[in-house]
């Protein structure tokens, strides 16, 4: 028992001391209302995070999610303009928006052997561009309701929990769906080979571009998604997915997840998501301003980076 | 002649968790000798010469220096004493020069700590010139423009420009070929002459014949055998392996095991082979021999389709075949194990059982569940690995934690999934203990009895005479000539170098 704790992925235990602070300091989030809007908020985080931990655990980054979150946001209200019988198409055509920039970019660096972290971050400028451009330099246009439901809604009246929000259940949709293709298929454990070592799992006969192509295409579908739920609840603004690339990176480093791939898993990964949001919010709790997120943001990546090292070489011998 | 004692370590004992890595090993070398240290892989023999540099710290036991009792905490400290590690995986920087990796981290400088890259070159020039004129090098070649053989020479300079005397070599020749090999051994003898104390840790009894004066046998963390002399060879193995190893070559296949033809090349080549025609039988083992650089591993990384042909035909069971990627030879039949297994084969971060699915769920549909493909199940290849006697604390611990022999078999056993036509070895036995190499070569010899065409590419020379039906021999990129089993040694080296300095006359 003991062992298995020592085992244990620490952060799940950061994650519960987190919780009860947030408990002590602010007994509404034992509310229903207090944690399901708490989840609610981490949902776009987590799904982008797991996301990219397709990338990560395939030996890249993503840095061009945030840009395609704003971009669907944006291209949403444009395309849209409150015309609530479009709602599906355009989702249709962002969900496919999504499945080319994740193709373009893993083509990229497997064709073109561009290391990832540039060409994502050539394609992060460029949907930056293509937003800016297609939408004037200010938000445009605005979201019916239809769209806004998987952000915005909450289902109440239920027994137990009382309300859920249909963000909450987006996340763990797409959430177990990404576990599963990560965990229990041939493909996620091609993808962690070929993260581990590129050379080994070709001439082992894994599909290296192939395998890229589809981690990279989940990465930019989870952006897609998390943009629709972002513009659900927080409306259309130009910088809606500004740092969220950065923010998905940092929960999977502090999930555990080897930077330069062959390391990581969702269950942690999600633990990582909730781990900042939480961090975030208590940082509010005590009222700190917003700049100050960004301070312990950037510590908790360095220390996350740190312990996990630590823990490596104490665990290898 | 040997001199005084130069080290002595009394009753050294080392634990890591759950495991007792040294017990009370006592190991010493007096000046201008070579120590012969053998051992299987994971004896002790590297943690004993990591407990004498420094890296590891002995729980029990003393070292004594020059009759000085010595403790380093740290590699550095042992480096100023004179002593000098050099591992098999060289620690130099391939984008400096030969002069810069020598002084790497003691530069000297001028004032205003100006970098005095004269006195690095000079100084550089004066401990190769200890190596006569056996160095095609100059202290302003980049490293990386080097072959092992010289790497190796330039991490001795390093060696000796810090004026060592003690030099422990750590399986030196394992990347080596004939001809780089002799010219190590002729540079160990310079440095016993020299009076300086070497510690040569190998797995080959050619060389410990070749170059030790003493031996010491390491066995589970103790010496097993100490002798004052080289004893015969079977003293020592027996002391290795604990036992008599009996038969180390499995029997030649009997002439009606050999079956048809499954791989046949017409006229292969690409950029680095030419003229290639080959046949290859099923229940036949064969062998390539060659110097460095004669084709070898260029054929076997053409068949493989990692670096294809690109003229010529190849076909299996007499039906042409495409081998354009290692995909599609795995697809049609052909398997090869990579000589440098931590580079080319191995996913090291992941389990024992991860690695040997990883062929069988590459070719399996990408959302079937990994561990239930219709290559291969979970527990067929638990079986496969029982099967082999593969030894690892668990086949969920990571394949890093294994030793070279146990790795080597969870990459045959992911290669067996597949149910190759064609197996390509290469390098089957590097960096591999004695009593596993004995296994190794009956696990080729049954594959091949089992119907498989078996190639065997090696840079030691007796092993493949030993394990080939059929030895054929490589020289710049073409097959010039073929034996039988049972060719010696001498007529192999004479065709390989032979073709080599015809072509060079001409």
């Amino acid at each position: 028992m003991i062992n298995r704790l020592k085992h244990m992925n620490p952060v799940f235990l950061v994650l519960l001391l987190l919780f009860v602070a947030i408990a002590i300091l602010s007994p509404y989030f034992l509310q229903p209302a207090g944690y399901m809007n708490f989840f609610k908020r981490a949902a776009p985080i987590a799904i982008l995070a797991v996301g990219q931990l397709y990338v990560i655990n395939s030996g890249g980054f993503d840095l061009s999610a945030g840009a395609l979150v704003t971009l669907t946001v944006i291209g949403s209200s444009i395309l849209l303009d409150g015309d609530a019988s479009a709602t599906w198409w355009v989702i249709t055509a962002m969900l496919a928006v999504g499945v080319v920039v994740g193709t373009v970019n893993a083509l990229v660096v497997s064709w073109l052997k561009v290391p990832s972290i540039i060409a994502t971050l050539g394609m992060m400028i460029t949907l930056g561009g293509v937003a800016l451009t297609w939408s004037g330099g200010a938000p445009r246009g605005y979201l019916p309701e239809n769209f806004r439901f998987f952000g915005r809604y909450l289902i109440k009246d239920l027994p137990v929990i009382k309300i859920l929000p249909v963000a909450v259940i987006v996340m763990v949709v797409i959430c177990a769906a990404m576990w599963w293709l990560m965990h229990r298929t041939n493909y996620g454990k091609r993808l962690v080979a070929m993260g581990d070592n590129p050379k080994a799992a070709m001439l082992a006969g894994v599909p290296l571009t192939q395998t890229r192509v589809v981690a990279f295409v989940m990465s930019s579908v989870s952006a897609v998604i998390a943009g629709i739920l972002l513009g659900g609840f927080a409306g259309v603004s130009t910088d809606v997915g500004v740092g969220l690339e950065l923010q998905a990176i940092t929960a999977a480093v502090i999930g555990g997840a080897q930077l330069l791939g062959g390391r990581g898993t969702v269950g942690a990964t999600i633990a990582g998501a909730l781990v900042l949001q939480a961090m975030f919010t208590l940082l509010n709790i005590l009222g700190f301003p917003k700049p100050i997120r960004d301070v312990v943001q950037g510590l908790i990546l360095i220390s996350a980076v740190v312990i996990a090292g630590y823990r490596r070489r104490r665990s290898g011998g | 002649m040997t001199g005084d004692i130069a080290f002595e370590m009394k009753d050294i004992t080392k634990t890591f968790p759950g495991i007792k890595a040294l017990d009370s090993v006592s190991f010493a070398a007096r000046a201008g000798e070579v120590h012969a240290l053998v051992g299987e892989n994971g004896a002790g023999k590297s943690t004993l010469m990591k407990v004498l540099s420094g890296v590891y710290q002995a729980d029990g036991g003393q070292t004594f220096l020059f009759g000085k009792k010595v403790r380093f905490s740290h590699p550095l400290e042992s480096l100023a004493q004179g002593v000098s590690v050099i591992y098999q995986e060289f620690s130099l920087l391939p984008d400096r020069t030969v002069a810069e990796n020598i002084f790497l981290g003691r530069e000297p400088t001028l004032r205003w700590g100006v970098l005095d890259s004269h006195r690095m070159r000079t100084e550089t020039q004066d401990v190769l010139a200890l190596f006569g004129d056996r160095h095609q090098f100059e202290p302003d070649t980049l490293v990386g423009e080097l072959d092992v053989a010289q790497q190796q020479m330039v991490e001795i300079a390093k060696a000796l420009s810090l004026n060592a005397r003690v030099i422990v070599m750590d399986e030196p020749t394992a990347a080596l070929n004939d001809t780089e090999c002799e010219l190590l051994f002729q540079l160990v003898d310079d440095l016993r002459t020299q009076g300086r104390s070497i510690v040569y840790i190998t797995h080959r009894m050619r060389e410990i014949r070749r170059l030790a004066d003493r031996v010491t046998v390491i066995k589970d963390g103790k010496v097993a055998a100490s002798f004052d002399d080289v004893p015969e060879t079977a003293q020592i193995v027996e002391a290795m392996v604990g036992r008599d190893i009996g038969h180390f070559y499995p029997d030649p296949a009997n002439p009606d095991e050999v079956g048809e033809v499954i791989l046949a090349v017409r006229n292969g080549g690409n950029d680095r082979l030419f003229d290639i025609n080959l046949d290859l039988r099923a229940g036949h083992i064969t062998g390539f021999a060659g110097v460095q650089g004669a084709g070898r591993t260029a054929l076997a990384l053409a068949l493989f389709g990692a670096d294809p042909f690109d003229r010529g035909e190849v076909t299996i069971d007499g039906q042409p075949a495409t081998l354009t990627s290692p995909r599609q030879a795995a697809k049609a039949g052909i398997a090869m194990l990579p000589g440098d297994r931590k580079a080319d084969g191995l996913v090291l971060m992941q389990s024992v059982r991860d690695n040997g699915m990883l062929s069988a769920r590459a070719f399996s549909p990408a959302l079937g569940h990994p561990d239930k493909t219709p290559i291969s199940t979970l527990d067929q290849m638990d079986r496969a690995f029982d099967a082999f006697d593969l030894r690892a604390a668990s086949y969920e611990a990571e394949i890093q934690s294994l030793s070279g022999g146990n790795q080597q078999k969870a990459i045959v056993a992911r290669w067996l999934s597949l149910k190759p036509k064609v197996l390509i070895f290469v390098e089957p036995t590097r960096g591999i203990d004695v009593n596993t190499k004995a296994g190794i070569y009956a696990q080729m010899r049954e594959l091949a009895q089992a119907g498989a065409a078996v190639m065997a590419i090696s840079s030691d020379l007796p092993e493949v005479l030993g394990i080939s039906d059929r030895v054929l021999v490589m020289s710049d990129g073409k097959i010039v000539a073929e034996f039988g089993h049972g060719v010696s040694e001498a007529e192999v080296m004479h065709a390989a170098t032979e073709a080599h300095l015809e072509l060079e006359a001409s």
